[in-house]
Formats: C-alpha cells, structure tokens, sequence
C-alpha cells in the first residue's frame, strides 16, 4: 500500500474512533445537565401532575445506558429523532438550519481566507514596516474584541445610523441569492474580522520561518522579485501549518459563531442549539453536538491529509 | 351645503384634502372654523382604521421549540401569534370587563354553577368549515382533560360537564364560579376545528388572521383571513412577526426601521429608546409583579414577626426607581393592583420603615443571617434588587445574606422548595384567579405556603357571589390577610414597556397582558 494512502485510512479510522468518543461524552454530558427536562419544558407555571405526565411521555424513565445504544443505532441510520418540545423530525429540522449556516461560513470563509493569506504575504514582504506594523495591529485589535460587541458596532453605524445594511439577517428560501448575501452583510463582516488575525499571523509567522532558508536567499541572489520569492518558494513550503489554522477557523465559523447568530437573528444551528438547550431538549442537543463534532473532526481530518499532501517526503517516498 | 361638507371633511380626514383647504371652503360656505374642525374630529375617527399594508413585529421570547398547539403556548411568541390567529369565546376590556368575543351573550345562573355561551353565528375556521359548538366543546374537552399538558389546565379543573345545545354551549361547574366568563378569556383557550384533538398544532383557528408560513423561533407570517366576522379587527394584510430574543438587536431593528413594533423593552435603555427619531414608548401597567418568598411553614419564617419585619426592611420606592427605571409601581405585599378589577384602593401602603422593622426583628426573638436565594433569572434584576434588599434590611438591624443560585435548575431545584428566595408572577384575569393559584392552601404553586382556612372561606364565597359590593368587600378582606400575614414580600408592579414607530396607529395600552393583551397586530393600523 502507498503510505500515503495507508496514512490517510488511519487518519479517517482515527477520525470516526473521535467521532465515537465525542458521541459518548455527548451523552454523558447532556445526562448530566442539571433540572428535569420535563420540568425544564413546563416552567415555573408547571404542576406536578403535568410533570409526571410528560416525563411518562417521553420516555425518561428508562436507565441511561439503553437510551445511549438507541439513539446511536438510530443517528447511524440518520434517525435523529424527534424533537421533545415540538416533536418536529431533528433531522429535517436541522437541514435547513445547517445548510443556512454553511452558507454563511462559506460566505465568510471566501471572503477571509484569501485576504487573510494575503495580507500575511503582504505582511512578510514589508516585514517591520508599516504596512507590516498596521496589518498586524488592526487584526490584533478585531480578534481581541468580542464578537458581540464587533456585531453591536457594525449594527450601530452601519444598520442605525447610515442605515446601508440591514441590522436582522434573517434569510428565507424564497429570497433570491442576492437579497440573502445583502441581509448576511453584517454577521458575515463580524466573522470576517473575527478570524482574519489568526489565519494572517499565522500564515506571517510560517512564511518568516522558512525565509530563514538557505534557497530562499538564493531566490533571492538570482534576482527574483521579493514578492514572487515569497509567493513561489516561501508559501508553497509553510502550507502545513497554515492549512491546521485555516481548517480550525473554518471549523470556527461553523461551530463557534452562536453569538453573532443569534445578535444578528440569523436562522442557523447556533441559535437552534442555544433554544434547545434552554429547554433541555435532550435529542437535538446530542444531534447538534454529533453534527458539530463531526464537522470539527472532517476538518481537522482534511487538514492532515492536506499536510501530508503538502509535503514531498511522504508524497515521493523512496 | 352640509353635503358638499361632510364629502370634504371626510376626503380631509383621508388626507386627500389639506386641512387648510378643507377649513377655507367651510369659511366659504359661511361655516366657521369651531364648527368645521369639529366636522374634521368626527369624520377622520369615522374614516377609522386604514385597510392594508404590512406590519413587522420584532419580538422576544420565541424558542425553534415553539409549537402551533395553543395548549403548549407559555412565552410571547407564541402568545402573540396565537391571539393574532385565533379567536377566545371572551375577551377582556383594558378595564377588565369581560367582552363578548365568539360568544355573543354569556349567561350565568344564579348560583353562578351553570354558564351558557351562546356563539355568533356565520364564524368560520381558516379552511373554511364553520364553528359549530361542537367544536367548542371539544377544544375545552382538551384543555380539561387530566392527563392534558395544557397550560390552561389549572383553570379547567371544576368543571363537571360540557354540552353542545344548538348553539349554546353549556358548562355545569362542580362549585359556583362568578369569574368563569372571564377565564374563558385566556389565551391557551382558542377554539380549534374539532378541539384540535386530530391534529393539535395543525395551526388553523378562526381569528381575523390565518398563518401563512411558520419557522418555530424564526419568523412567523399571518395573513388576513378575509372571512372573519367582525371588520373592527385586522387592518394590516401581512403581519410578520420576526423572533429577535437579544434586546439590543431588536432595538436595532426599530431603529433601523427593519421592524415598525417591538416587545419587552429593557427598562433600563428605554429612556435612550425614546431619543430615537419617530419611535414611541408605551409603558402599560400590567399585574405582573415580582416578589419575595418567604414559606411561612419553614423556620424561621414561620414566625409573623419575622415576616412582618423583614416587610417592612423593604424600600419599594427604591427598587421601583433603580431596578425598573420608574417602568412599574410599587407594591403592596399581596399580589393585587390596580390594574385588577374589583381592587380596593383604600388599603392602606406600606412604607420602608427601618425603625418598625427593627421592633418587630426584636420581638421576633430570631437572631443571625437570614439567606435570601436569588438568581439573575428570577426575574430582570433579581440579584441588584436582593443587593438593595441587603442594603435596606442592614439599616434595621437584620442581617440578610445573598446566596446566588444559577439559572440552570432555579425553578425545579430552588422556587417553592427553598424558604426564602426572588420569583415573579404574571398576571391573571381576575383576582380570583391570582389567589386560587398561588395563596389557596390547596393551590400547587402555593410558593409561600400560606395555609390559612379563614383566607380560603373568603376566596371560595368570592368566586361564587355575583353581587359586586359584597365581592370587593370580600377581596378587601383576603388582600388583607396575604398582606398582613401572608408570606409574600411584593415589591413592585413591573410596566409592559413596548415600544413602535410613526408607520403604525391605533395604539391603546391593555392591563391584561404585554402589547395590548397581544391584539397589537389585530388592532393597530398603518399610519
């Protein structure tokens, strides 16, 4: 066998052994939640009477570890469940709700990661300079804020006062392609700033370690242009780390950005998990932790196997 | 003349004529001007209400878990869209006066045992199939059964039967009820196309608007219901309400112009709200209030020294002005205002009163801590308003400590168990109705475990006497004892704040629940 293939078959095998533990601490963890869900559903308006109802009807009384082997059976089979509050399908609910924050971590990503790769280029070519001095600031400064206060900002100047985007980014299916990335400008520049510094410093810091290189000053003897020499032989050689950083902030926007969901009222899983978890609806809270584990652990996955890609050792062993 | 008159005044009133020209030609046609601007008055309330247009609400407290099942319904969302869809055989006036709504006579006998409801006629659901009393009947079988999840349970029980009578429906309560109309008012009880016994959040009732498209903690949107029986409501014909729950978004939102009304205005940035160009904030008093509980069956509450004192270590001005912003009023330690009919003004306020306090501290014999349990979900600034507590209690000698609980597990673990800690109530219709559900000593959220029998006499001769000076004097005496003997500690009425901008008329507060009692879709018109 290829090692690179043999490589990436013990990367995916360890990929879904993840997968299997995280489906376990999921569990665990939502067993753990304190309050009753029954309780936790009625409110403070519930009865006792009304309790014990709805405890009979959704089957809480059962022991923990044969509810586990249910539903994992079941999420395998891509039966998620039903919903306890609603008994809506998790599923179909979630569908809709993933693809609409795919699409908004896909609008941030097209946006950030080129500009991120490409100011750390721009960084590194004018390094200690300052074009250096002010990319590295600004981005420092926009991941230090806290995402909500970015998105309060923004939705003040740009929503309230010059009134140029709209401050609710609700999207719906029968809005056109254009009015949906019109009503997502806002959460869209949050994630933008909020994961540009991390991709840029890294992708700066990678490049400048291999600047230190021995062909990288012959490049540079032969004459070639400093951005091209950066560009051509700097970059290609730093992909490995720059990639991990990519893979762990895309998985960021996917996972990560419940706040600006929910600032912005946008339709996605990170203002679905928050609601069901205040209403410790236990099936789509284990459904949106396996989603969101899984997506964390195919990126990472990803991330790897590009590496080894990347790197001409494993790819031409002798 | 008075032809020509009455054509301009209205064509003014509609905007389609300047006032200026309006007046001039009345000048012309020897009229004047006192006589003409009151042709002006008359004609633009006769104009009314304008037809049309869209209507988008941004409002708080809606969840992805939101059900169509009106039995399910327990935060605003929900309650907003289902008085907005469906139609209650009551309703209650801001006086609080039960209205005719589905039904349009209500008939108590005179033991006040038996009730008929006799129904409107040519009332249709939105897909079309008419309201039959049978339909009546059974939505209330639903609501009353005992193994139900309704929240309306609580007010169902009593009942001992319900009949369909041509188009009467006639309900046979197992002890006399003087407030039973009044309940029927309530918002889980929306008549449903066979009780929705098939198919209970299939979403079609027959209020002025049907429900269009529904994303649980998203967006809901309604649009008029064309043959709905009565023209005095539903004038927008779209009503989007958007699920916003962050306040600082839906401020936003208004602001902004994205949405034309709001719910839940936090009282603290309301007064900033105001400065906002062509945005109105409307504070309604409601008879939601937040209170103190103590469980007079635990030591050493169980003393009424205590109670009394630690009563009287409370600055109820105080909390009104810091913790609600001047949005609510001050309590009066039993769970009745003014908003409440049959409420008795002439009980007497009690005041912070340290010294007072500190005489009944002693007389209680009780020394050391006290621990008050709150938790920033108790209700909106339960933890700063135990800190004033803290501060007001210290002045009289008692020692009170804050022991702060996380919201996770407050009301399972923490409310009606623990002896001393913050909660909140929403109001109820009628008094009655407050006191069966949290002061009767058979009540299940009797949180301050108030027990006394001459209390209960009082409240069950109440519920059954439809003569109204002997009911007020009855609820004078029960106010009374909760205030004076009672558990709870009530130290304000908070204010319904909402707030809506110049794209919408017809605005008039509700003391029965938030944003006119949720008919603000139903009842207001484009501006």
């Amino acid at each position: 066998m290829h090692p690179v293939l043999k490589l990436i078959t013990q990367r995916i095998a360890l990929g879904i052994l993840l997968l299997l533990a995280a489906s376990v601490l999921i569990f665990v963890g939502t067993q753990i939640l304190p309050g009753d869900v029954a309780q936790a559903i009625l409110g403070q308006s519930a009865t006792p009477l009304a309790v014990a109802n709805l405890r009979k009807a959704m089957g809480l009384n059962d022991p923990a570890y044969v509810r586990y082997f249910h539903w994992l059976f079941a999420a395998m089979h891509g039966d998620l469940g039903h919903s306890l509050t609603n008994g809506a399908d998790v599923a179909t609910d979630m569908t809709g709700r993933m693809l609409n924050t795919l699409f908004l971590a896909g609008t941030a990503a097209v946006i950030a990661v080129p500009t991120a790769i490409l100011l750390g280029l721009i960084a590194v070519r004018y390094q200690g300079r300052w074009p250096d001095k002010v990319i590295t600031g600004v981005t420092l400064a926009t991941v230090s804020v806290p995402e909500f206060l970015l998105g309060y900002i923004l939705m003040f100047f740009f929503a309230v006062k010059f009134r140029v985007a709209p401050s609710v980014a609700m999207i719906n299916e029968s809005m056109s392609l254009g009015a949906k990335l019109h009503a997502i400008m806002l959460p869209v520049a949050v994630m933008v700033l909020v994961v540009l510094g991390h991709m840029m410093r890294m992708t700066r810091a990678a490049i400048l370690n291999v600047m230190q290189s021995a062909y990288i000053e012959t490049a540079e003897l032969k004459g070639v242009r400093p951005f091209l020499v950066i560009f051509r032989h700097a970059f290609p050689n730093a992909i490995s780390p720059v990639v991990n950083v990519v893979m762990i902030n895309l998985a960021y926007l996917v996972v990560g950005v419940v706040v600006v969901e929910v600032v912005f009222v946008y339709p996605g899983m990170g203002q679905y998990l928050v609601d069901h978890v205040a209403k410790r609806d236990v099936p789509v809270v284990q459904a949106c932790g396996l989603v969101f584990a899984a997506v964390y652990i195919l990126l990472n996955m990803l991330a790897d196997v590009i590496s080894i890609l990347a790197n001409p050792r494993l790819r031409h062993p002798k | 003349m008075n032809d020509e008159l009455s054509y301009l005044a209205a064509r003014a009133a509609r905007g389609l004529v300047s006032r200026r020209a309006f007046l001039g030609r009345a000048a012309a046609l020897g009229v004047g001007a006192v006589l003409a601007n009151g042709m002006l008055a008359t004609a633009s309330r006769a104009a009314g209400p304008k037809k049309g247009g869209t209507l988008t609400m941004g409002l708080g407290g809606g969840e992805s878990t939101n059900s169509l099942d009106p039995a399910l319904a327990a935060s605003q969302v929900p309650f907003m869209y289902l008085m907005t869809a469906g139609d209650r055989l009551t309703d209650m006036s801001p006086t609080g006066e039960v209205m005719p709504r589905m039904a349009e006579k209500v008939g108590a006998s005179a033991d006040a045992k038996v009730w008929t409801f006799t129904l409107r006629k040519g009332m249709k659901f939105h897909n079309g199939a008419p309201v039959t009393a049978a339909d009546v009947v059974a939505t209330m079988e639903r609501h009353s059964d005992k193994n139900s999840k309704s929240g309306a349970l609580g007010i169902m029980t009593g009942i001992e039967s319900i009949k369909a009578n041509g188009d009467d429906v006639v309900f046979t309560l197992t002890s006399a009820n003087a407030d039973f109309s009044a309940l029927m008012s309530d918002y889980h009880l929306i008549i449903q196309p066979g009780g929705g016994k098939d198919k209970p959040d299939a979403g079609i009732f027959s209020g002025p608007y049907k429900i269009k498209s529904n994303e649980p903690g998203v967006r809901i949107v309604l649009e008029k219901f064309a043959d709905y029986w009565d023209d005095s409501r539903g004038h927008f014909d779209t009503i989007e309400m958007l699920v916003i729950n962050d306040a600082t978004a839906r401020n936003a939102a208004l602001q902004s112009g994205q949405v034309q009304m709001i719910n839940s205005v936090d009282p603290k940035v309301a007064d900033l709200l105001k400065r906002a160009p062509g945005v109105t904030v409307d504070a309604a008093a409601g008879r939601g209030h937040y209170v103190f509980i103590m469980r007079c069956n635990v030591a050493p509450f169980d003393n009424n020294d205590l109670r009394m004192a630690l009563k009287l270590a409370i600055d109820r001005e105080e909390m009104v002005k810091k913790i609600l912003n001047g949005y609510g009023s001050v309590g009066n330690d039993f769970p009745i205002n003014a908003a409440y009919p049959l409420f008795d003004a002439s009980i007497p306020q009690r005041k912070y009163d340290p010294e007072q306090a500190a005489h009944y501290y002693k007389k209680s014999g009780h020394s050391g801590p006290i621990v008050l349990e709150t938790a920033d979900g108790a209700f909106p600034g339960a933890v700063d308003a135990a800190a004033l507590f803290q501060q007001s209690a210290k002045k009289a000698g008692i020692d009170l400590q804050i022991k702060r609980d996380p919201n996770d597990g407050y009301w399972t673990d923490v409310w009606n168990k623990r002896p001393f800690c913050a909660s909140y109530w929403g109001g109820r219709p009628v008094q009655d109705q407050m006191y069966s559900t949290a002061y009767l000593s058979t009540a299940d959220w009797n949180d301050t475990a108030f027990k006394d029998k001459h209390f209960d006499e009082i409240i069950l001769k109440a519920r059954g006497e439809l003569d109204v000076t002997k009911r007020k004097a009855l609820y004078h005496d029960a106010a009374m004892l909760v205030r004076d003997t009672g558990g709870a500690i009530v130290p304000m009425f908070n204010d319904f704040i909402s707030a809506y901008n110049d794209k919408v008329a017809g605005w008039s507060d509700n003391a029965n629940q938030d944003m006119m009692n949720g008919l603000a879709g139903v009842l207001t018109w484009q501006a």
